[in-house]
């Protein structure tokens, strides 16, 4: 890096906003024909909004993430999730684009979720929340971005769920988006996924905490369950190799005698991953947000390719060779899907040791292939 | 931007508009000149990282894959122009890749250095091997496996079925070569075949 050129910093302290998309008299359509009102949206923007209005890049989260992608909150030390990819002078330069972070539709950090208070009866939704797919959490993103003015994104980008609405956004609505990103993703889940899947669902219901989904309303939390749930998908985000070289078969400093309790190192790890989540994530939503992964099939329809053939959109997509979770064959069907429609698609496998999570990782190839993807959308927005 | 002598050619064998993928595309310098100066769209391949970030940075798509055993990415004539520059020699399975190159495109444009050069014909008589403009790697670091003359190349099109539609022969200078046809395998650097199956 020359010495001319400007460290990239932070966003510096960042606020949540929550903005009222859809109310009980414009409910939101689902996809399955039911209707939804009212929808509440936590979000967060990072930079500034062009005068054209041309330079908006749309953040869709993961399966556990939420609205605070970047900078810090109110008196927070540890940043956004995805703050070494957004800010001046990184990747994601906010002092070029602006950008988009929303909470999850069936999300629990702000936006309206299963553990929302359903205003028909005063009480959380529970399992009567309805079923979602990807399309809905699709619509809700479209409705916050017509509510900030914006008629084109520059860019959606996102990895695994997220990665999975930036496909399906770019299949139904291509003249929303210039440019799609879609990382570590997957266009159909396999078996395996799938049983993963299942596992830690049928951990959360059942824990007799769980309460047939009311323990919000009984003043219980199926903490148990929602830890193993977590505890469970954590081993399939990081690749064996990563897992050695963090933790080998070291013991756990505290352990003296063999016996069931927390003896490796790995198991320390794993369990105080199990209990940081139950602090900030709502068992429900994980029952929700992993069913809405598990029925995305997004090219299936004959359909599927006819409104992107006629409208191209720009696709980068990006898998990680140690990604066992969403391998290359994942993201190499939808960059193969996407060549079907003729589309302008560049497709890389990076090589990184740390499985699915690389995508949340600094990774220096990876970082640059998303620098060089901007530089370029950026300078045909301003040609 | 100005292109390099062969790659100008290549571009003038290119049609407006065509669909183009380029198998070894470097860091993309004719699909950019196809997609900006005539309207094409295209693909490259390739495999080096750093030449595929120099792509994206210039607008041209581009998928990192084998072009050995990964080419059934792409669907059944998909492609108007199919184009393999410089870069037969560096494959291990050149004949499959023509036979997916035809399956893939309509047209295929090929283009190699020549092994039968008179120049380097004399520089083995010498006991050495040629190193020239369009072999310019010693023996040790070339990522070259193949050494092909124009006449054995051309047998190969012939075994799998494809029929050369034109044939332009490279001076050393990197220009067309003045002289006759007769003699191209003797004094001709190189040469870039127009095919179709």
């Amino acid at each position: 890096m020359g010495a001319s050129a400007p460290a990239a910093s932070s966003v510096g302290q960042v606020e949540r906003q929550t903005a009222r998309l859809f109310t009980d008299t414009d409910p939101l359509r689902l996809a399955n024909g039911e209707t939804l009102g009212p929808v509440d949206v936590a979000f967060e923007t990072y930079g500034t909004l062009s005068e054209a209005r041309d330079n908006a890049v749309f953040i869709c989260h993961a399966l556990t993430g939420d609205a605070h992608a970047a900078g810090f909150a109110p008196g927070a030390t540890r940043p956004g999730w995805w703050d070494n990819l957004i800010g001046p002078g990184k990747p994601l330069d906010t002092d070029r684009v602006f950008v988009i972070c929303a909470n999850l539709l069936g999300g629990c950090q702000g936006t309206t979720g299963p553990s929302s208070i359903n205003p028909a009866t005063g009480k959380p939704y529970g399992l009567s929340f309805p079923l979602l797919t990807v399309a809905d959490l699709v619509e809700v993103h479209r409705a916050l971005v017509r509510h900030l003015g914006i008629t084109t994104l520059l860019a959606a980008l996102g990895g695994s769920l997220g990665g999975m609405q930036v496909l399906q956004w770019g299949l139904t609505y291509p003249d929303e988006l210039a440019n799609a990103v879609v990382i570590a993703a997957s266009s159909r889940l396999t078996a395996q996924n799938i049983a993963f899947s299942a596992v830690a669902r049928r951990a959360i219901m059942d824990d007799p905490d769980f309460a047939g989904g009311d323990y919000a309303t009984e003043g219980l939390n199926p903490d148990a369950g929602l830890a193993i749930a977590r505890m469970m998908a954590h081993i399939t985000y990081l690749s064996e190799d990563a897992l050695t070289e963090k933790f080998g078969r070291q013991p756990h400093q505290a352990s003296s005698a063999p016996g069931f309790g927390i003896d490796f190192a790995v198991e320390s790890y794993l369990d105080h991953q199990g209990q940081v989540f139950t602090e900030r994530f709502d068992a429900l939503s994980y029952l929700y947000l992993s069913r809405v992964m598990d029925y995305f099939d997004p090219f299936a329809a004959a359909d599927a390719l006819d409104a992107v053939t006629a409208d191209p959109v720009t696709w980068l997509v990006m898998s990680f060779d140690t990604d066992w979770r969403f391998g290359t064959e994942h993201s190499r069907r939808i960059a193969r899907r996407l060549e079907l429609a003729a589309q302008p698609v560049t497709f890389r496998e990076i090589a990184s040791p740390w499985g699915h999570d690389s995508f949340l990782l600094v990774v220096p190839d990876y970082h640059a292939t998303i620098t060089a993807f901007f530089n370029r959308a950026l300078a045909e927005v301003q040609r | 931007m100005s292109l390099r002598p062969e790659l100008t050619l290549l571009a003038d064998l290119i049609p407006e508009s065509a669909r183009v993928l380029d198998l070894g595309c470097g860091s993309g310098a004719l699909l950019e000149h196809l997609i900006t100066a005539q309207s094409c769209r295209g693909t490259g391949v390739e495999i080096d990282p750093d030449a595929i970030i120099e792509a994206i940075g210039r607008g041209v798509p581009v998928v990192d894959l084998d072009l050995d055993t990964e080419l059934d990415h792409f669907a059944d004539h998909s492609y108007d122009v199919v184009v393999l520059s410089r870069t037969i020699q560096t494959l291990r399975r050149p004949a499959e890749v023509l036979r997916q190159m035809a399956r893939i495109g309509d047209q295929l444009i090929v283009s190699v250095p020549n092994f039968g050069l008179l120049r380097n014909r004399l520089r083995l008589l010498r006991g050495r091997m040629p190193m020239s403009r369009d072999l310019p790697y010693s023996w040790y670091d070339s990522p070259n496996l193949r050494f092909t003359t124009l006449v054995d190349l051309e047998e190969l099109f012939t075994a799998v079925d494809l029929r050369v539609e034109r044939r332009i022969v490279l001076a050393p200078s990197g220009r067309p070569a003045r002289s006759g046809q007769a003699l191209a395998n003797l004094f001709g650097a190189a040469a870039v075949y127009v095919l179709r199956a």
